[in-house]
């Protein structure tokens, strides 16, 4: 009985012990965000990397999940004769909800697990003690670019996967079961509010922050050698969808 | 100059660095030997604050850096220029990046000097035409050579070297040893070069300290600890498989 009281007094304390570094170290990146920022090239570098070749998975995600919401939304709306109110559905299920969570999880399978493992990398290959023994600080150059760039690429993508599911949608309501398209459009305008899409926004940003946080982080704590590395993105991965999932469920219950 | 007083570093339950004292003299060569597995990395590391100790003090020009916070830290490092075991170059930039890395992030030299620079320090390594590769295209000898031309490039008063020869073939290995004489020679920094490579090293250093169980056995000239009666230092220097070192 004592042994077991004694682990998960262990446990406890570890866990305690890494949630306290993950918080020191994402504080430690936005202060150096603002001390010492990075070059404008090093951002712009990792938003093509983060944002701009999200945009073909994002662009494909985006076009099957509206569509799927043009085909199940019909089918439940025909039941009610309710079918011109497609386009709200659409849009509001899109830009409250689906936009920014798969738009998140889309960016830690492409961009979040290869920050990780870059990460990884450099550590077990000693770059980042190259880095310190220059004096340089290595957040700044493989942190802070990484999370300003999620911060800025998230919303935006975002943006694209709520237009592009939107039309996906229209293109199964209208063109394929023929909703009337006037009804699609003008009750999506009609439904939609600011503080719908306000509530998109908020999300995707702090899903980036997310993101590049717990991606950063596991990779820059990598264990040893390659087994390491490939732990490390395995948990960067694994927890960064879980905590988006949780953080979703938090904000949509703050912002509803 | 360095010194280390009652270091003692753990991981886990093995002890790595036990009580270690040891003194780095200004302006000379001193090579760290000592069986591999021993901590030599481990006490390099401790020199230039990527590891802190358990227990002691790591003094650099009078100011122990064990106590400092992250920016004294970075200010201490100015000081040193290090060359890590296998080079530690940057995979994503080419040689010339890497080389002038340091330079565009420390000084406000203009592209053209950054370049005269960087030229100027890959010449003195003997890498000529290499500007444009990338690290994997290198060799390991190759590589080495651009990590010294990187870790000299800002003129650090202390070089550490981490087996800088370590995987090399007999002529690169001389040629690396050579090279790091006459680059000391040039810059006269202070140099710590951890190494088993023997007897080439007793050529290199002007100092030599032997490591052996988180302990530093013997300290002396070339000539002093070639000399030496210690069972443990006649048996490593000899490479013989009888006396007190135990392969594990």
């Amino acid at each position: 009985m004592l042994l077991l009281v004694e682990k998960l007094g262990s446990l406890t304390l570890s866990i305690l012990q890494e949630m306290g570094r993950m918080v020191n170290f994402i504080i430690y990146a936005f202060y150096l965000i603002i001390r010492s920022p990075a070059k404008p090239v090093h951002i712009l570098k990792q938003i093509r990397f983060i944002g701009a070749k999200s945009f073909f998975v994002i662009f494909l995600t985006a076009s099957f999940t509206g569509m799927v919401l043009g085909l199940q939304g019909y089918y439940t709306l025909a039941k009610f004769g309710s079918e011109g109110m497609l386009g709200s559905a659409v849009a509001l299920s899109l830009i409250r909800e689906l936009g920014p969570v798969l738009s998140a999880l889309m960016v830690t399978g492409r961009a979040g697990s290869a920050i990780s493992a870059e990460i990884g990398i450099m550590r077990i290959t000693e770059q980042i003690d190259a880095l310190e023994t220059m004096a340089l600080e290595p957040c700044k150059y493989l942190v802070s670019p990484k999370l300003l760039a999620a911060i800025i690429s998230l919303p935006l993508l975002c943006a694209i996967f709520d237009v592009v599911g939107i039309y996906g949608g229209y293109l199964v309501g209208v063109k394929l079961l023929g909703v009337n398209p006037g009804a699609y459009f003008h009750e999506m305008e009609k439904s939609v509010e600011w503080k719908d899409v306000y509530s998109g926004i908020v999300k995707s940003v702090s899903f980036g922050v997310i993101i590049a946080w717990i991606c950063c982080y596991k990779g820059y704590f990598a264990g040893h050698g390659a087994e390491g590395v490939s732990r490390a993105t395995t948990a960067a991965v694994v927890m960064s969808s879980v905590m988006v999932l949780i953080w979703d469920y938090f904000l949509t219950s703050v912002l509803l | 100059m360095i010194k280390l007083v009652n270091v003692e570093k753990s991981f886990g339950s093995q002890v790595v660095l036990n009580k270690l004292n040891l003194e780095i003299p200004h302006g000379k060569i001193t090579a760290v030997i000592g069986p591999s597995g021993e901590g030599k990395s481990v006490l390099l590391k401790h020199m230039i604050g990527l590891l802190r100790p358990d227990r002691g003090a790591v003094i650099v020009d009078g100011e122990d850096i064990t106590r400092m916070g992250r920016d004294r830290l970075n200010h201490v490092r100015e000081k040193f220029g290090m060359l890590f075991q296998n080079a530690a170059l940057f995979d994503s930039m080419t040689v010339f990046e890497n080389v002038a890395f340091p330079l565009e992030e420390k000084t406000r030299l203009s592209r053209a000097e950054i370049a005269d620079r960087v030229h100027e320090a890959l010449e003195h390594v003997g890498l000529k035409g290499v500007d444009k590769k990338f690290p994997d295209e290198l060799s390991g000898g190759m590589k080495k050579r651009v990590g010294l031309a990187r870790a000299v490039l800002l003129d650090p008063k202390i070089i550490l070297f981490d087996e800088p020869t370590t995987g090399l073939d007999p002529i690169i290995c001389r040629a690396t040893h050579q090279l790091i004489k006459d680059t000391h020679v040039r810059f006269g920094f202070t140099a710590v070069v951890v190494s088993h490579e023997i007897p080439e090293i007793f050529d290199v250093s002007d100092m030599v300290a032997m490591l052996y169980r988180g302990e530093i056995l013997e300290v002396g000239t070339p000539e002093q600890i070639q000399r030496s009666t210690h069972p443990v230092v006649r048996q490593f220097i000899s490479g013989s498989l009888e006396g007190p070192i135990h392969l594990v």
